[in-house]
């Protein structure tokens, strides 16, 4: 897991950069966003409200809607450009090669069919099953692996709970054997019994299919229990990347940081609480410079004229930070 | 310092501003503006009294439109254009007063049914219902046969048979209100219902009650037109409908005269057509959902608490 | 029983003395039986919410009252507040029998003849709290969601002068003016004057939330009861929030009771926990104890599976299996041994007793032993 892998990645995302058009204005809400993902690696994308994260994965399943726009980059999934194909090669992409579990699991069923007709139905219309009746082994076979009784297949969404609901949308998701699973913040509105069984299932199902697992969140502590590498966002941007040891241990970046001491550890409960003082940026006005200055205590002012870009401080360990600049002690560039 | 003052202007203008948005709404304001401007304004636009006693010889009847009669004469060798500025008056006056009844009447039936709900809810949406199932315009027709056709019998009746729908979509709107975490804080802080009815509940469901009386005034409108054009209007006034009725009784149309059936019909569309653009302008205005900001969604996400699956935790 | 404490809420105490004192609470909601089931007279069934609770808030602590959906914590602090009226037990509130204060307020008859019998007892400044209203000037909440708990028409000043307004407190609006102003700078809210005429459209989460605190100190209470206080905001300005809250309780000596399900955060800044299962309080203590020696299964359980901020932490998880029984249909004995870890023979049997283990710490187990 420390070696650098010497194959291409299973996905290589390079400047992404996806904007919203609207009445008041563009919002650059993903810019220049680079990442990597291996295969059967989990990694974990963090970053709190309006940071982007959501809307970089939406951007890779290009299911972004009206007033999203991708304006530049490209998501080479197995050396397929996602961006540069069209809408008809997409969709035999999309589900089959990558898919997504998304955020509000409750909400994302149709509330008047049953839980099993509507897996049944992604498997029919993704061509693994010629009609609901031929879907039936593998929709029984999919609520086996993410713990659902096969009997509950003829129930209706509301009436499994929470935690089950959550299940059905892991099933669903995983309905065409995918290489890349998107998890959108799968664990928000659970409780904490039920976040670990989810968070232990998701586990389980990477290990055992070999999944790549992108793993959406706020919660850096969910990303520490089950995550190989950490993308911390903030404003649209990357701040700190690299392997989930060193964000917790060798935090680089001022937001990373703070943000580690914002989340209680019960290991250490004498510990103290910070917050980050300020709010996030509006994405259609944003500051001239790094995104983060305006509530960084560690800001000069080149911080606030020019905006870092990522490099790789150490190996596999990329920050965006003049802080951070190698060779940018006396702040040449 | 205090901003007492800047609070109606700051609520005029954000009303003209949500309509900014929704072109079709503004040119439904401007269209009943126009209408209420020509009612105002009728002794001053209105070349003839149509009141006054005129002597008329065979060419002065159903005369085509000229000079002197912009829109022609009626079957009385009256003014048409005279008769139509004054009968906006009349059609306005029974459509908006008639709504007015409508308003009080639904917006307190659904506030009360609403928000106390129980056993005094129920009966006042049953008798919602009554009303409902009752057909409007035979009902009208008989009422007004009965107690004669006077300006306020008509308005009247068409109060009182046009408030359900108000009150159905106020009581609704009151209910779910009331649920709302904003009332319970005030049942924390000690408010009673009089307290929640007239700071919370009120004043959320009044642009409702807006929006939806501006839609009544259309249908008021066209009753009355229809009780005018049965002969049911009142004999002392000229509205739009009782126009009509003349044309279509005393032979308009095999006189040719289409001015007399037209000017008065496209009066009633046109005041009907401006106050649908504007109501329905004012729905998508004030429903909150249809603010846009696509964006709202990233910030929904944050930790949620688990919802509770019972009735309650 | 404790006599009615005659200190004004404005002169702080800390330390010693129970303000609130719950015992054997009780709250049930029927479930309808339906046309048959009416007809045939089959007893009805109820969601038994909370199935009695008992615990002690002393004056200047904060407590938390940590649990998971369905255990009934919301449900606690809504019948605390008299928004629903519990149907057994009784709430003490600085010594006063509070339970069933009538819903116009009103206390009955016979204890407000008591009263006057005992009046000789009482000081000028005593403040009576024998009636909803009076009890709602010293008991305030603050509720979870901070989009939903502000009249999105009424501005700032308007949501936080409206108790002054309710409580006939009101006096000129210069007045009322200056009250708004300090209770927006004692909630953190500066400059004050910034805020008054803002919309809740205008403001963040956590404005958002200082502002319902604002409205909740206005009355000068001396207990507050914060559901979930922070669930609904970023994790990075969670902190602000909860030092507010410690902040009050230091300055003030308000009492705060947290109700949450996040463990963390009850850890950071309460000095006791209460953890509740089912309807039930399974344990409590202060939070050092609890966290460090947890007694009850259940306990032990959720603090093993919270993440901890620690890669390099590998814990035993207890990942219990299954979710929260019905709440309609409880297991016989120990609510908790169909998914207990430790569960015996006898735990189906016999419901546990609520014992203390050691000084200040109580649970509800037959298996729970002292540490060490």
């Amino acid at each position: 897991m420390t070696e650098r892998p010497t194959n291409p990645p299973l996905l290589d995302v390079r400047n992404l950069s996806t904007h919203f058009v609207t009445s008041e204005g563009v919002f650059r809400a993903v810019e220049g966003l680079s990442f990597r993902l291996e295969r059967g690696e989990s990694l974990g994308l963090v970053g709190e409200s309006g940071c982007g994260k959501s809307t970089a994965m939406l951007s890779l399943l290009r299911l972004l809607p009206a007033a999203g726009r991708i304006v530049s980059g490209q998501a080479l999934l197995d050396g397929t450009d996602l961006f540069g194909i069209d809408e008809s090669d997409m969709r035999a992409i999309r589900w089959h090669r990558i898919s997504m579990i998304f955020q509000g699991a409750m909400n994302a069923f149709n509330p008047v069919r049953t839980v099993g007709d509507q897996i049944a139905e992604a498997l029919v219309f993704h061509g693994l099953a010629r009609d609901l009746g031929e879907a039936e082994p593998r929709v029984a076979e999919l609520l086996e692996m993410v713990g659902i009784s096969g009997s509950r297949r003829s129930q209706f969404p509301h009436q499994y709970s929470g935690g089950m609901r959550q299940r059905a949308m892991i099933a669903m998701a995983l309905a065409c054997n995918p290489q890349v699973v998107i998890a959108d913040e799968p664990t928000t509105a659970l409780d904490v019994m039920i976040q670990a069984q989810i968070l232990e299932l998701l586990e389980r199902l990477q290990r055992e299919l070999g999944l790549a697992v992108i793993l959406v969140t706020h919660d850096l502590s969910v990303v520490a229990e089950i995550c190989h590498r950490v993308l911390v966002m903030y404003g649209g941007v990357l701040a700190e990347s690299c392997e989930v040891d060193g964000i917790f241990n060798q935090p680089m970046h001022p937001y990373t940081r703070r943000l580690l001491g914002a989340f209680p550890d019960l290991s250490r409960p004498e510990g103290k609480l910070v917050s980050i003082p300020g709010y996030p940026p509006r994405l259609n006005a944003l500051p001239p410079g790094c995104r983060f200055a305006p509530r960084c205590t560690e800001v000069h002012e080149r911080c606030r004229q020019e905006q870092p870009k990522p490099r790789e401080v150490l190996p596999g360990h990329w920050v965006a930070c003049h802080l951070h600049d190698a060779g940018a002690a006396n702040g040449r560039t | 310092m205090i901003k007492r003052r800047g609070r109606w202007r700051e609520r005029w203008a954000s009303i003209v501003g949500l309509l900014g948005h929704n072109r079709m709404g503004l040119v439904g304001l401007a269209m009943l503006g126009l209408a209420i401007g020509v009612a105002i304004l009728a002794p001053w636009i209105a070349p003839y009294d149509p009141d006054t006693t005129i002597r008329v010889t065979i060419e002065d009847i159903y005369a085509k439109p000229s000079a002197a009669h912009p829109l022609g004469t009626d079957d009385g060798g009256k003014d048409v254009f005279s008769a139509f500025v004054y009968g906006a008056r009349v059609s306005l006056v029974v459509g908006f007063t008639a709504s007015l009844i409508s308003m009080l009447i639904g917006g307190s039936v659904g506030l009360i049914a609403g928000f106390y709900g129980g056993r005094l809810g129920n009966l006042l949406m049953r008798l919602t219902d009554i009303f409902l199932v009752i057909p409007d315009l035979p009902l009208m027709i008989v009422i007004v046969a009965m107690v004669g056709p006077s300006l306020w019998n008509i308005i009247i009746v068409i109060g009182i048979l046009g408030w359900t729908g108000t009150a159905r979509i106020v009581r609704s709107q009151a209910l779910s209100l009331k649920e709302r975490q904003f009332v319970l804080r005030a049942r924390a802080i000690g408010a009673g219902n009089f307290h929640i009815l007239r700071r919370h509940i009120f004043p959320l469901v009044l642009p409702l009650i807006i929006t939806n009386t501006v839609l009544v005034i259309s249908l008021s409108i066209l009753e009355e037109s229809t009780l005018s054009f049965l002969g049911l209007g009142d004999p002392t006034t000229l509205s739009w409908g009782g126009m009509l009725n003349f044309a279509f009784t005393r032979g308009a149309i095999s006189s040719g005269a289409w001015w007399a059936l037209v000017a008065p019909g496209l009066g009633i569309v046109w005041v009907v057509l401006s106050c649908t653009l504007l109501g329905n302008a004012l729905e998508e205005a004030f429903n909150p959902r249809l603010q846009s900001h696509h964006l709202q969604g990233e910030e929904r996400m944050i930790a949620r608490p688990a919802q509770p699956e019972a009735s309650d935790t | 029983m404790a006599e009615p404490d005659a200190a004004a809420p404005s002169l702080p105490t800390h330390g010693n003395g129970v303000l609130l004192s719950v015992d054997g609470l009780c709250k049930h909601f029927p479930l309808p039986r339906g046309f048959i089931g009416t007809l045939t007279n089959r007893p009805a069934e109820a969601v038994h919410a909370i199935d009695g609770i008992s615990f002690e808030l002393q004056r200047g602590e904060i407590m938390a009252l940590v649990g998971e959906s369905g255990c009934g914590k919301t449900t606690t602090a809504l019948t605390l507040m008299g928004l629903l009226e519990a149907d057994e037990g009784t709430i003490r509130f600085n010594g006063e029998d509070v339970t069933h204060l009538g819903k116009r307020g009103e206390a009955p008859r016979a204890t407000i003849a008591a009263l006057e019998r005992q009046s000789f007892r009482r000081e000028p400044s005593f403040q009576p709290t024998l009636t909803m209203k009076g009890l709602r000037r010293q008991v305030q909440m603050v509720f979870q969601d901070p989009y939903e708990s502000l009249n999105p028409r009424a501005t700032v000043y308007e949501t936080v002068a409206e108790p002054l307004e309710v409580h006939g407190l009101a006096g000129t609006r210069e007045q009322l003016l200056e009250r708004v102003r300090h209770a927006l700078a004692d909630a953190g809210l500066n400059p004050a004057e910034d805020y008054l005429w803002r919309r809740p459209h205008e403001l963040s989460g956590g404005q958002r939330q200082r502002v319902v605190i604002a409205g909740a100190l206005i009355l000068e209470p001396i207990l507050l009861i914060a559901d979930e206080p922070v669930s609904m905001l970023d994790v990075s300005i969670r902190a602000e929030i909860l030092n507010l809250l410690d902040e009050l309780r230091t300055r003030r000596g308000i009492s705060v009771l947290c109700i949450t399900h996040d463990l963390g955060t009850a850890a950071y800044f309460t000095d006791r926990i209460a953890v509740m299962y089912l309807g039930r309080i399974v344990e409590s203590g202060p939070t050092r104890a609890v966290l460090a020696h947890p007694l009850h299964p259940y306990t032990q359980a959720l603090l093993s599976v919270i993440p901890v901020p620690n890669p390099r932490l590998r814990r035993k998880r207890m990942i219990l299996t299954g979710e929260t029984p019905n709440p309609v249909h409880l297991p016989s004995g120990c609510r908790f041994h169909p998914r207990c870890p430790i569960a015996k023979t006898h735990c189906a049997e016999a419901d546990p007793i609520w014992r203390e283990v050691t000084p200040g710490h109580w649970t509800a187990c037959h298996e729970a032993v002292a540490p060490g």
